[in-house]
């Protein structure tokens, strides 16, 4: 299976707090399973992708699971409504964004019966599991097209926020794009927004102003790829297939597949299986896909595809060992052969060849 | 053809008073109406928005967390907006104040740091935001500019500031390089008022400063005087009052609150700093100062319904799976009735035909 253990010593800290009835396991005949959101479930990207999920579920168990979502929470008004979830016979609850981390927890010590699953953050208890998925994986595809498409030799990068599942991502990207094209420059912009289609468009526009002609992005909405679409450039869609919003401009995009693993954390909660845990998917695990490959040379699709089948074999490693820093020194390698999980979650640093600077 | 609106002579206070009651009504046959187009039941609607939450008393406990920033904001904006000054940044003043108490929360941190703490910190919330809010108070008297504008573009300012100290100098070191800070010890935490509640001691400021606003408006020669620079200012000038020292007050006053209100609510409710502390409880708390008039306890009674239609609106995503833009909509709604149902007080409606004598 996909999952593994990390951060297993911050996982123990929390789990003391608690009693054991959160991990006893009982089947169940039906079960309710609610969704917080953080974005709107029309963002066509990051919480659309997971409401996919939600109705992938009701889909896989009919009859036997309900489903509910609350949408556009705000992160510092989220403890609420996770309760009201909680309050409201649901036996399974996700939380969407890593903003959610501390209030899932809190309402997860206070109903021990429930169970809690909350994307992307490291915090975990008895009844509440983390997941998320390797983002990075498909960044470095994406990279590499990028590095052979351009023309300009200017790569752009709309990121939300300089958190580390961002910075690791813009890292494979480019490390993707210097695999093939070593003189590529890349240019970064921060939309300080996860959904806000004005800024990230604008963010877009800054780029392409900018000679920027392949655009990847870590935003939302389609936004920043509907910008490429109307210069003629190329871009990449983001969490969902965009290809109806930029039919010429996207070569591919990397979408986020949650349906596989909500429906198989509803089954073991249904089965009174269901242990906390913490789940990181990539390629191979199918929770990161690939959508098809289009609007380039068959050499570069050939080489995109080849690079897949690499890292799902796990004999590639976009972050394999040397790393090398801005400053040209080599990271230390904790991982075997590549960097760590625990580096890659926690990336605070760009690789060597990018010349911005994180701003901080 | 055309309508104009004409002054009333009179108006009586028990039809002031019906009239928002009026407004509730119409707008809950609005969104009723809308919600029976969508093809669902509006006595259900009505039941999740408003019975249940009215009737629990968890979600009793919930209204008033909700309505605690709010209160706090709304009383403050309503000495500004009593003077015609139009202090739009109290959600900055609210992030501000935030800052600035939760400086010495995380300065504190690990120490075994006393009871003084609290207190402190709750003062230098109400410093943090009344210093902020005098920015565009001075601006105002010292340059002439517009209050509008330099209040609303120092939010972003203070925005900002929060988003580069929790993803920089105040980030958890052991976060994982997550933006955010450790979260505060319990000597930096606002208690609960009763023991295993979420209803922490900001609301008790929220009741005192309704109450000490109600003396203040009411019966004191400030209170007269912020009316009358609001309503006619030539004549408070020449009544001796200065409308400079008028303005830096109002400004600090509401800024101060606003600022309570943002480190009442990361100690007392978030725990810890993080890039975004308020689902825009500073512009939220304009629309509830309006609601409920300026008038204090008009502004208790807003907040706590403003705070309904939140709880409300999630409880009817989760129970009816009514989207959220429904909720949106009833907040406007229920805005736009209220305001209608004051002009419809204090005005009349005539039809005045093309050349009709008056």
């Amino acid at each position: 299976m996909f999952s593994r253990k990390l951060f297993g010593a911050l996982a123990g800290v929390t789990v003391a707090a608690l009693s054991a009835t959160g991990a006893l396991a009982q089947a169940k005949d039906k079960i309710k399973v609610g969704f917080i959101y953080v974005g709107p479930v029309g963002d066509h990207g990051w919480s659309y992708q997971h409401d996919q999920g939600r109705q992938a579920i009701e889909k896989a168990f009919p009859g036997k699971v309900t489903t509910t979502f609350v949408e556009s929470v705000p992160e510092a008004d989220s403890e609420r409504a996770i309760e009201q979830l909680a309050r409201t016979g649901h036996d399974l609850i996700f939380t969407t964004s890593f903003g959610f981390m501390e209030p899932t927890l809190k309402v997860a010590k206070k109903y021990p019966n429930i169970k809690f699953e909350h994307a992307t953050g490291f915090k975990r208890a008895p009844n509440l599991s983390t997941y998320a998925a390797k983002f990075h994986e498909g960044r470095y595809i994406i990279g590499q097209i990028a590095g052979k498409m351009t023309k300009s030799n200017t790569i752009g990068y709309v990121g939300a926020f300089p958190i580390p599942e961002v910075i690791a991502g813009i890292n494979a990207f480019y490390l993707g794009a210097q695999s093939v094209n070593p003189n590529v420059k890349i240019k970064i912009v921060f939309a300080n927004t996860w959904y806000d289609p004005a800024k990230e468009g604008d963010a877009a526009k800054a780029l392409l102003d900018q000679g920027v002609d392949m655009l990847a992005q870590h935003t939302d909405s389609p936004a920043p790829i509907q910008a490429a679409e109307a210069r003629g450039k190329f871009g990449f869609g983001q969490a969902s297939d965009m290809e109806r919003f930029a039919p010429k401009a996207q070569l591919t995009a990397i979408v986020d597949n949650w349906n596989d693993y909500y429906v198989a954390r509803a089954k073991a909660v249904l089965d009174g299986t269901w242990k906390s845990e913490d789940t990181w998917g990539g390629i191979n695990a199918h929770m990161v896909v690939m959508s098809p490959y289009k609007n380039m040379p068959d050499d570069v699709k050939k080489l995109a595809q080849d690079t897949e089948a690499a890292i799902k074999a796990g004999t590639l490693n976009p972050f394999k060992c040397p790393v090398v820093g801005q400053d040209g020194k080599e990271i230390e390698c904790k991982g075997n052969g590549a960097l760590s999980d625990e580096q890659v979650l926690g990336m605070n640093f760009y690789v060597k060849g990018i010349e911005d600077k994180i701003p901080q | 053809m055309r309508f104009e609106l004409m002054p009333r002579t009179t108006v009586s206070p028990v039809a002031r008073a019906l009239a928002s009651v009026v407004a509730f009504i119409t707008a809950f046959l609005i969104a009723g109406f809308v919600i029976w187009l969508m093809g669902r039941s509006p006595v259900a609607a009505f039941d999740v928005y408003v019975l249940q939450p009215l009737s629990d008393p968890w979600a009793l406990q919930e209204l008033l967390v909700k309505a605690t920033p709010l209160i706090l904001i709304a009383i403050g904006l309503s000495y500004c907006f009593r003077a015609s000054l139009w202090n739009i940044g109290a959600e900055g003043q609210y992030v501000m104040g935030a800052v600035l108490g939760s400086w010495l929360a995380l300065k504190t941190h690990g120490t075994d740091a006393g009871i003084w703490v609290l207190p402190l910190m709750m003062l230098l919330g109400i410093i943090g935001g009344a210093l902020y809010g005098l920015i565009p108070a001075f601006l105002k008297t010292r340059f002439g500019v517009n209050e509008i504008l330099t209040s609303l573009m120092l939010v972003y300012v203070a925005q900002l500031t929060l988003d580069y100290l929790a993803r920089g100098p105040w980030r958890d070191p052991k976060g994982f390089n997550f933006p955010q800070s450790v979260t505060f010890d319990p000597a930096a935490t606002l208690p609960p008022i009763m023991e295993a509640g979420r209803v922490h001691y900001g609301f008790l400021f929220a009741l005192v400063a309704v109450a000490v606003t109600s003396v203040i408006l009411g019966r004191t020669l400030f209170g007269y005087r912020l009316k009358l620079t609001g309503d006619a200012p030539r004549a408070a000038r020449f009544a001796g009052f200065n409308s400079k020292a008028t303005v830096m007050a109002v400004f600090a006053i509401s800024g101060g609150l606003a600022g309570l209100a943002g480190i009442a609510e990361v100690s007392g409710q978030i725990g810890q700093i993080q890039p975004s502390i308020s689902p825009g409880y500073g512009f939220t708390a304009i629309t509830v100062a309006f609601l409920g008039r300026l008038n204090p306890i008009g502004i208790l009674i807003a907040a706590l319904v403003v705070a309904l239609t939140f709880i409300g609106g999630e409880s009817a995503q989760i129970l009816l799976k009514l989207p959220l833009d429904l909720t949106q909509a009833f907040q406007g709604i229920l805005l736009l009735c209220v305001l209608a149902a004051d002009a419809l007080v204090s005005y009349r409606i005539r039809l005045v035909t093309r050349g009709g004598a008056k």
